[in-house]
């Protein structure tokens, strides 16, 4: 690849690079024993990742442009590709982006939350997490795919379970979350192995080419459905969220406002891949899919959850329901099955985790000041803690879709790409889901703002950190440049969707 | 169908271990028992696997040299396809990962629940939450 303004010889390795350093840096992470230092290596991770994201997304920024890499000089299809185009590009950047602010975030929110014996093993494991996510973000070899997925899946459900130190029932969350993931990743292998059986090849760009020339194979279809329903279930497409709520309700703060920025959104890019390019979405069988499975589903999603959300008491379980509808949102686009409702709900994707990383960490501020997570509990922190609250409500603005918030950017896109495909009922699903989020985020700000302060709470709050303040300003600030400027994100999420059709239709 | 169960007795196998895996999942309230149930699912699907890769008469794909005068295997070689098997041996792995993850979850929850029924867990829970009011 041509270098962009690293070294060439780092340059050349990035894809490589960019998911060994976290990989790598996991072992002495474990070793270590002061906290503080294994934070400082994630950190140092998270960060080096961030800078090779952004040399491969310059490198793929052209039109069409793929970066291939050969893992360990073995020529594809043989051997195991990392394969970048637009489409995982902007999910690297944005893994690596989200991934430094939470990772700062993490400092004092784990500091708080996790013993001082398990710290530097938490860290470790959450680099293994980002790495095996970026992985999955950057494979072109499907059962690779897999190995990646188990590594972060696994590594995530040691993580949320460190949030039994507050709260027993992490333990029985992520226990429960195992049993799903892998029951969603087995069935991802069914599927993996259905179209290998068929086509020979695990290649995905390969299987693209195979399963066009096909033309229609029963076993190559089966594969498909499995494979849907197996990364369905790590997307927490509805109803196959069942795993979620309580998982991001009980995680530790800083694992929730990662997981809610990044994990379901990467288990989203895998269903792009395969159901726009490993198998074309021209073919009758796809696109009815699309329109008859997904989108019913992605509906129910934004209404169902949208409403459960409405009666949560734990803000953390609220929003976590909310996620669940606005994974709705993106399945809508993706639903579509067209260039405008593709870009739509990428652009939703890369909103999404600003939004929800501004919401989640306010709460950890919110939690880490009072330790409080309850709805009656935020009665008047306007008042002592005024810059958190500012940033917790430009998030949930943003996450109703107020304009000059990336929250209607997103929706503007979304309904103007369901107009476009004559879907009347899908803007109608949208608007719904929309008002009541704006009675779920009401009573949250009418607590905060409007009723007056508990008096157990007039004591003046612990100083937030500038570990938490800064990410925290970075993310409620990008919510308002990107909902007034919002050129590159858009152009970012149309160039992804062109490059996921484009792959799609010659492979 | 005799014939069909007799032309495809693995995959019969493979489809009665994965149903009875995935029963025990769904059925069992016992936390252990679910994990066995998970690692029976799983292992359904190594066999599948397996299954595709074997050729009758075939063996390991290891050939003597030989035979091997130009660098390629003779055509009329009939053998094992390896790959499935490679593959198998990361799922293998990737599997006990999952299933050591499990049983110390089960091992920490028993500790901190002082039991390990699922039903008696959402009681507790429910109960925690009534109690702080959530």
């Amino acid at each position: 690849m041509e270098p962009q303004f690293l070294p060439a010889a780092i340059a050349a390795h990035a894809p490589a690079l960019l998911v060994m350093i976290p990989l790598i840096l996991s072992a002495p992470a474990a070793m270590i024993t002061s906290g503080r230092v294994a934070w400082g290596m994630t950190v140092l991770g998270i960060g080096s990742a961030l800078v090779l994201a952004l040399e491969i997304f310059l490198a793929t920024r052209a039109e069409g442009a793929v970066l291939s890499y050969a893992m360990g000089g073995w020529e594809p299809p043989l051997g195991i590709e990392f394969r970048i185009d637009a489409l995982n590009a902007a999910l690297l950047l944005l893994l690596g982006s989200t991934g430094l602010l939470t990772v700062l975030f993490a400092g004092p929110s784990v500091a708080d939350e996790i013993s001082r014996q398990k710290r530097s093993l938490f860290y470790s494991a959450f680099l293994i997490c980002f790495a095996g996510l970026s992985g999955v973000a950057s494979t072109g070899d499907a059962f690779n795919l897999f190995v990646f997925l188990e590594i972060s899946s696994i590594a995530t459900y040691a993580i949320i379970a460190m949030g039994w130190s507050k709260d027993r029932q992490a333990l029985t969350a992520s226990f429960n979350y195992l049993v799903m993931g892998t029951i969603g990743a087995t069935f991802f292998v069914i599927g993996v192995g259905f179209i290998y059986m068929t086509t020979g090849t695990l290649n995905m760009a390969d299987m693209g080419r195979a399963i066009a020339d096909l033309n229609g194979n029963r076993a190559v279809e089966v594969g498909f459905a499995f494979i849907l329903v197996g990364i369905g279930l790590k997307a927490a497409l509805f109803p196959l969220h069942q795993w979620l709520p309580n998982a991001y309700a009980y995680a530790p703060n800083f694992v929730t406002t990662f997981l809610a920025t990044t994990a379901t959104k990467v288990a989203f890019y895998v269903i792009i891949r395969f159901s726009y390019d490993v198998f074309s979405i021209g073919t009758g069988f796809v696109t009815n899919a699309m329109i008859w499975v997904i989108t019913p589903l992605a509906i129910a999603g934004m209404l169902v959850a949208s409403t459960q959300a409405l009666f949560q008491n734990n803000v953390r379980r609220l929003f976590a329901y909310s996620s669940v509808a606005q994974v709705g949102y993106m399945m809508l686009g993706l639903g579509m099955a067209t260039s405008l409702g593709l870009s739509a709900g990428m652009l939703h994707l890369i909103n999404h985790a600003m939004m929800k990383g501004a919401l989640f960490m306010a709460l950890g501020a919110f939690a880490l000041s009072y330790g409080i997570r309850r709805i009656e509990d935020f009665k008047g922190l306007g008042q002592v803690m005024p810059v958190t609250s500012a940033a917790f409500t430009i998030g949930a603005l943003s996450l109703v879709g107020v304009p000059f918030t990336v929250g209607f950017i997103s929706k503007f896109y979304l309904i103007q790409a369901a107009l476009d495909a004559g879907w009347w009922w899908a803007v109608a699903a949208i608007l719904i889901s929309s008002v009541i989020a704006v009675f779920y985020v009401y009573r949250i700000l009418v607590a905060i703002w409007v009723t007056p302060l508990d008096e157990a709470r007039k004591t003046s709050p612990k100083r937030v950190p500038l570990a938490i303040a800064v990410p925290l300003a970075v993310l409620a600030g990008a919510n308002l440049v990107f909902g007034v400027w919002a050129e590159p994100i858009v152009d970012m999420a149309r160039a992804a969707a062109d490059a996921a059709i484009a792959a799609g239709v010659n492979p | 169908m005799l014939e069909i169960l007799g032309d495809r007795f693995t995959f019969a196998v493979i489809l009665v271990l994965m149903m009875v895996g995935l029963y025990a999942v769904i059925a069992t309230g016992n936390l252990v028992k679910r994990m066995v149930g998970l690692s029976i699912f799983q292992t359904s699907v190594f066999l599948l696997y397996i299954a595709t890769a074997k050729v009758t008469g075939g063996g390991p794909a290891i050939f003597d040299y030989s035979d091997l005068a130009a660098g390629t295997i003779p055509p009329d070689a009939v053998y094992a396809n390896p790959l499935p098997h490679v593959l198998i041996l990361t799922a293998i792995v990737v599997g006990v990962a999952t299933l050591a993850m499990g049983l110390a979850l089960v091992v920490r929850i028993r500790e901190v629940y002082g039991t390990i029924e699922d039903d008696e867990l959402s009681e507790i829970d429910h109960d925690d939450e009534l109690k702080r009011g959530v």
